[in-house]
């Protein structure tokens, strides 16, 4: 049996009482605390926080917020979503989330990412120019650091260590789940491998199946490195409501409006109208009935053969009591039955059953990538 | 008729997608970067299956159009000679992930592709494929059967306008020309149009109404007017 994994994600989005007063920072950390704990009472298997440094967002230090989250939880992981890792000290890094080890008794993971934001890199004082040799840099210097054993480094942007401990200590034997966040660079996709990190896709835009290349290219990069074949995963928008009619407009509201925010900074056009109900019908967001998002779920994770799924809730903001039928549906409706979807296509030691899947019978052939080739074919973003 | 060989220099986000959209449509597809062509081949054999992965001295040797998806800060370090006499399409912008906090390449009074042009001098330069996104591209193509995005370019070689306007519609695209190359500023990050993926009617309604754009001020208040 495949071993799945259904996660939520937030970067901490400021958001709205019931009556519409806005929620400040503070308040938006308090209730993604009690949002993470209905999360790990309704079973659902990881709970991860974006970092970010503008205003929409509350959440710059999710290692506090997570070691918050880990005195109130029991048994949901705690991850990031991502860690910033280049515009941040990689032994800093450490010893925040080797004390997140402790407090979480190692449910923590870290997933690393280069950033689709960059605000981060003139506030602690790094130039855009280096982004790629500081990702590749402090890439190295994580590796080594994540084992917790004695290091030794020299480099362009991380500080000398010559056979250094850094503390506190991971028991023996332990080291950092570490997962690497993966917008479309080829590159990246090369560099988990290289590094034996499973992945995640951000798929924030356009039909997701458009990605299978890249999940094509992870899988031969493992034979031709001889790695071995980690689960993939992707990060996804999302709001899942009773009220189809309702989500459609919960999402036009806030998740445009997040878009339209961030495209200022960009320099993107606005969401149309017909380009946002594109991504519910056939492209990245999951919006939608419990029925319908675990059927598109199961129905992308198939074609991208993929064992892992991020929900993003409460993007924009949203009304708490939304945010909360979002992460209820998905924890009790939509999680057991795309569960029973996709046990359902497992090749079966008797006949195949009947009415399996169509395209969902022969996961990771080429056979699904080809069949779309409308030229399928994107984030960031 | 034989079709032209494409070559895109660049094999990243933007070079890979170009060469799916080029071997879909048909064309002799060649891609290259500054990886040796042994660590290129495999991935792109993966990503853009029927594209040939070639040095990119071989790429500007037998393209006849040539697309630049690499960063704009590589173009200064480009040979011209290599790329005499070729049709090259411009697809690339300043992006401050990328290129530096400073756009130190081109400015209000020099878009980007009219440096490139200053620097490819002997070249038939036209900006091309840089106002949407890599990630919408491959979506744009199937996701208004009856009415394509338009794809809006400019050049100063009357010569090269059927053949730009050839492949962006074999790509899948509605080939919108703005005229000159310097009115391919209005394409460049910043504008309204950039990051567009609209019909023409749309993508027409967003030209008109530039320099109404924050955008537009600055290019009025840089040039002391309008583009003319």
């Amino acid at each position: 049996m495949t071993e799945y994994a259904f996660g939520l994600n937030t970067f901490g989005d400021l958001a709205f009482q019931d009556d519409g007063t806005p929620l400040n920072g503070a308040e938006t950390l308090r209730q993604v605390v009690k949002e993470a704990k209905v999360a790990d009472m309704l079973k659902i298997d990881m709970f991860a926080l974006g970092e970010h440094h503008r205003s929409e967002f509350a959440i710059s230090s999710p290692e506090i917020v997570l070691g918050a989250i880990a005195q109130a939880t029991s048994r949901i992981r705690l991850g990031t979503a991502v860690t910033v890792l280049s515009s941040d000290d990689p032994v800093r890094v450490y010893e925040r989330f080797a004390t997140l080890h402790a407090l979480a008794n190692g449910r923590e993971e870290i997933m690393l990412g280069r950033g689709s934001f960059t605000e981060s890199f003139p506030l602690f004082g790094y130039d855009l120019a280096d982004y790629d040799a500081l990702f590749v840099e402090k890439n190295k210097l994580w590796d080594k650091l994540r084992h917790g054993a004695k290091v030794t480094n020299k480099g362009d942007f991380t500080t000398a260590l010559d056979n250094v401990q850094v503390y506190p200590m991971l028991p023996k034997g332990e080291s950092i789940p570490t997962t690497l966040a993966v917008g479309g660079s080829p590159d990246s996709i090369l560099r988990a491998v290289t590094y034996n990190y499973p992945v995640v896709i951000a798929i924030i835009g356009g039909d997701p199946k458009r990605f299978r290349p890249y999940v094509d290219l992870y899988n031969k990069a493992t034979t031709e490195f001889k790695r071995p074949r980690l689960p993939l995963g992707m990060h996804a928008h999302g709001i899942v409501l009773e009220d189809a009619a309702r989500a459609t407009e919960v999402g036009w509201k806030y998740i445009k409006a997040e878009m339209d925010r961030i495209g200022i900074d960009r320099g993107w056009a606005p969401m149309t109208r017909e380009r946002f109900e594109f991504e519910i019908d056939q492209g990245a967001y999951y919006v939608g009935t419990p029925a319908d998002v675990a059927a598109k779920i199961a129905r992308n994770m198939q074609a991208l053969d993929m064992q892992r799924f991020d929900l993003v809730y409460g993007t924009g903001g949203q009304l708490v009591s939304d945010r909360m039928a979002t992460i209820d549906n998905y924890g009790t409706k939509v999680i057991p039955r795309v569960r029973e979807i996709l046990a359902g296509a497992e090749p079966q030691d008797v006949a195949p059953r009947a009415h399996a899947v169509t395209d969902a019978g022969t996961p990771a052939t080429g056979a699904a990538a080809t069949d779309d080739q409308a030229p399928a074919g994107d984030a960031n973003d | 008729m034989t079709r032209p060989v494409i070559g895109i220099l660049g094999a990243g986000k933007l070079g890979t997608t170009l060469a799916r959209l080029s071997v879909h449509a048909g064309y002799p597809t060649l891609i290259g970067s500054r990886k040796p062509v042994a660590d290129l081949k495999w991935v792109v054999d993966v990503l853009a299956p029927g594209a040939e992965t070639v040095t990119a001295a071989e790429l500007t040797d037998r393209a006849d159009i040539v697309i630049l998806a690499i960063p704009l800060s590589q173009i200064p370090a480009l040979d011209p000679t290599d790329f005499a006499g070729k049709i090259v399409l411009d697809a690339a912008n300043y992006w401050a992930d990328v290129d530096g906090s400073t756009n130190t390449f081109s400015s209000l009074t020099e878009g980007s592709s009219e440096v490139t042009q200053r620097l490819l001098s002997q070249s038939l330069v036209a900006k091309a494929f840089n106002h949407m996104g890599y990630h919408d591209l491959e979506i744009e193509v199937t996701r208004h059967p009856s009415a394509r995005s338009a794809m809006a370019f400019a050049t100063d070689h009357d010569a090269i306008r059927p053949a730009v306007t050839e492949l962006i519609t074999a790509l899948g695209f509605a080939p919108l020309d703005l005229g000159p190359l310097r009115f391919g500023l209005l394409l460049e990050p910043g504008s309204p149009l950039f990051g567009l993926a609209e019909p023409v009617p749309a993508f027409k309604e967003a030209l008109a109404n530039v320099y109404d754009s924050p955008f537009g001020r600055h290019i009025i208040a840089a040039r002391g007017g309008k583009i003319q």
